[in-house]
């Protein structure tokens, strides 16, 4: 069975968003799930954030940035190609139903996974002010799309190039400082959502994070994607990929995600030194 | 017989029974139409030899894995100097050659639930999951980074050919100084799996004595012989890491047999003041594996018992209606052999069933 990718777009200079045709999975993919998918023979398994689905055209929207040799090996594929491997989806869907006044922050290509999420919050009849942000214009991706599920949307970006000159947490200081919201849901780099989850506990808004780790098997089999919430270790896999931020051990957690880091950069020296024009094609599985 | 001319080497003539098998089992499929599907859930050994079976008694059979390649714990597991990956490979193809599909990339309980396969017409199913979910010890450090489950280390090595990194992808860090928890045969292949990834030198940390080792003699023996050296009588209490997160030593206690416990081994009792440290850089958790909960709590009529284990009655139902199981996620961690053989009863009993 082979995973055929029916378009891809370029969001940016580093992001893609891809549709593959992939119909079990779409036929029961839910917001806030991710799928596995491997390459090919020699490839690595990797959690995507299934961002969109359509059941009746079996087909699974996927963005990513590329990162590392996987991500980048799947940038250099075209319409047309296929994946060996993709399995989903997984993970605990999202389930905060109707919670009232809702605040959405995403940073990076974390924003992709909060589209889902807003369509999910402004679909239970919930209030939805979205943050995101960006180190810089190009890089922002979803504005149209998020403006569609989102009752405010703030944009920010580090440099001043669009939108406020701040991170996404110094206007979501603001908000919460003359507003009461009911709920805060966040995905981004880790060092953003741990702070945006120091700032949320000091007046106690209970805060969804979704964890994007490590996996291997992402059935609850392998536990390299294991962390330490509230002093109980959890598989990010089964038990999340979604927890309660404010009982993530985000030291612990940011210290397991760089566990191979330096195979990761020699395996995408590698292919880099192998694929200079992103001539590489995917081989027959 | 044991005394005089030696024990009988059962590892041995199950060796030769399933070489022959290669070499010697009927190739055709069955003629004629299909009988009723069957969907057998996990492509381990009992999988696939429930599979077998029926597809020879002419059912209409699909296998469901959730990984992208068959072969359970055979594949993911067992390491190809102890069962190289071709005869896996070839037993799947035979099971395939008898008409049974082989469904990859297919989680049962989340790309599709057993209610929706019975609406696609599977009457009866088998559930040999395995035990998939990996323990730990529960002791201070132990999400350090360069501690693995086996599984982990097993699936990394094995299943993504981490030792030929970085032509495969997936990595896998080893360290100079490896200390595989556990004694059993999964700690074996992992501390056997160590040195031919590198280690300098590897160590398994058992609380017992040799005696009560769960490992097969052979596999001790071949452990021994390559170097493996064994600190018995010691578990770990702790373990501790450097700035960045990475596992550097180990507090062990050193351990005296006590009373027999429920497994009829002696308990070891830990001899206070004991403790010292050992300097580890990779550590392997192989103290065994438990029923991975992601399938039954999908299925809230299905009875487990304490131990989260599938409870089966004599014909290897369940407490569900035509949903049979069978191997470790009935059983408990056991072997290769009693996993086939509880896949070989519950085709028959399934057979009975259907024919009812």
């Amino acid at each position: 069975m082979l995973y055929k990718i029916l378009e891809k777009t370029k969001l940016n200079s580093v992001m893609w968003k891809i549709v593959f045709d992939a119909p079990l999975v779409a036929k029961c993919a839910r917001p806030g799930q991710f799928a596995v998918l491997r390459i090919d023979e020699k490839g690595e398994r990797i959690p995507l954030t299934i961002n969109d689905s359509d059941p009746s055209k079996g087909t699974i929207t996927i963005i990513f940035q590329e990162v590392g040799t996987t991500t980048k090996r799947l940038g250099c594929l075209k319409k047309g190609d296929s994946v060996s491997d993709l399995l989903g989806p997984l993970g605990k869907a999202t389930d905060f139903g109707k919670a009232g006044k809702i605040i959405l922050v995403g940073g990076g290509v974390g924003i992709a996974e909060i589209l889902p999420i807003a369509k999910y919050a402004k679909n239970n009849g919930n209030y939805v002010l979205t943050i995101i942000g960006s180190r810089t214009k190009e890089l922002l991706i979803l504005e149209d799309e998020l403006k569609r599920y989102s009752d405010e949307l703030i944009i920010t970006t580090n440099d001043g190039s669009y939108g406020r000159k701040a991170l996404v947490i110094e206007p979501l200081k603001s908000i919460l400082a003359k507003d009461r919201f009911d709920l805060c849901y966040s995905v981004g780099p880790d060092i953003m959502m741990k702070a945006l989850c120091e700032v949320t506990k000091i007046c106690g808004l209970k805060t969804i994070v979704s964890l994007d780790a490590n996996m291997v098997d992402a059935t609850g089999m392998c536990a390299t994607c294991r962390v330490t919430v509230g002093g109980k270790t959890r598989f990010t896999c089964v038990d999340g990929p979604e927890f309660d931020g404010h009982l993530v051990d985000w030291d612990g957690f940011m210290m397991r995600q760089k566990r191979f880091v330096n195979e990761e950069k020699s395996s995408l020296k590698l292919f880099e030194a192998q694929h200079k024009d992103c001539r590489y094609k995917v081989q027959d599985a | 017989m044991a005394k005089k001319q030696g024990a009988v080497g059962i590892g041995d003539l199950e060796r030769f029974v399933a070489d022959w098998g290669l070499k010697n089992r009927p190739k055709t499929k069955r003629a004629g139409p299909k009988l009723e599907k069957v969907a057998i859930i996990g492509s381990g050994p009992a999988g696939l030899t429930c599979a077998g079976d029926l597809a020879r008694k002419g059912y209409d059979v699909t296998i469901f894995e959730s990984l992208h390649k068959p072969g359970g714990v055979l594949t993911y597991g067992i390491p190809e100097f102890r069962l190289p990956k071709d005869i896996v490979d070839r037993e799947a193809g035979y099971v395939k050659s008898l008409g049974v599909n082989i469904e990859v990339n297919f989680l049962v309980g989340r790309t599709k639930g057993i209610d929706e396969l019975k609406s696609d017409g599977f009457k009866a199913f088998f559930i040999g999951i395995g035990a998939g979910l990996p323990y730990f010890l529960g002791v201070e450090g132990e999400n350090l980074n360069g501690i693995y489950s086996a599984n982990e280390f097993l699936t990394r090595t094995n299943l993504m050919k981490s030792y030929l990194f970085p032509e495969y992808d997936t990595p896998i860090r080893i360290g100079e100084h490896v200390g595989v928890i556990g004694a059993g045969n999964v700690a074996m292949d992992s501390a056997r799996c160590a040195l031919r990834l590198g280690a300098k030198e590897v160590h398994i940390v058992y609380r017992r004595t040799e005696s009560e080792m769960p490992a097969r003699i052979d596999e001790i023996k071949r452990a021994k012989e390559e170097g493996i050296r064994f600190e018995l009588l010691t578990h770990p209490t702790g373990f501790f890491g450097d700035e960045k997160g990475w596992v550097r030593e180990a507090e062990l206690l050193k351990n005296q047999l006590g009373e027999p416990d429920a497994s009829g081994r002696r308990r070891p009792v830990p001899i206070k003041g004991s403790e010292r440290r050992m300097k580890l850089d990779t550590v392997v958790c192989a103290i065994g594996q438990g029923p991975n909960p992601l399938l039954p709590k999908t299925l809230p009529d299905l009875k487990l018992n304490e131990d989260g284990d599938i409870i089966v009655d004599d014909n290897m139902m369940t407490s569900i209606e035509g949903v049979f199981a069978g191997g470790d996620i009935v059983t408990g961690a056991a072997t290769v052999i009693e996993a086939m053989g509880a896949g070989k009863k519950a085709a028959a009993a399934i057979d009975r069933y259907l024919r009812r």
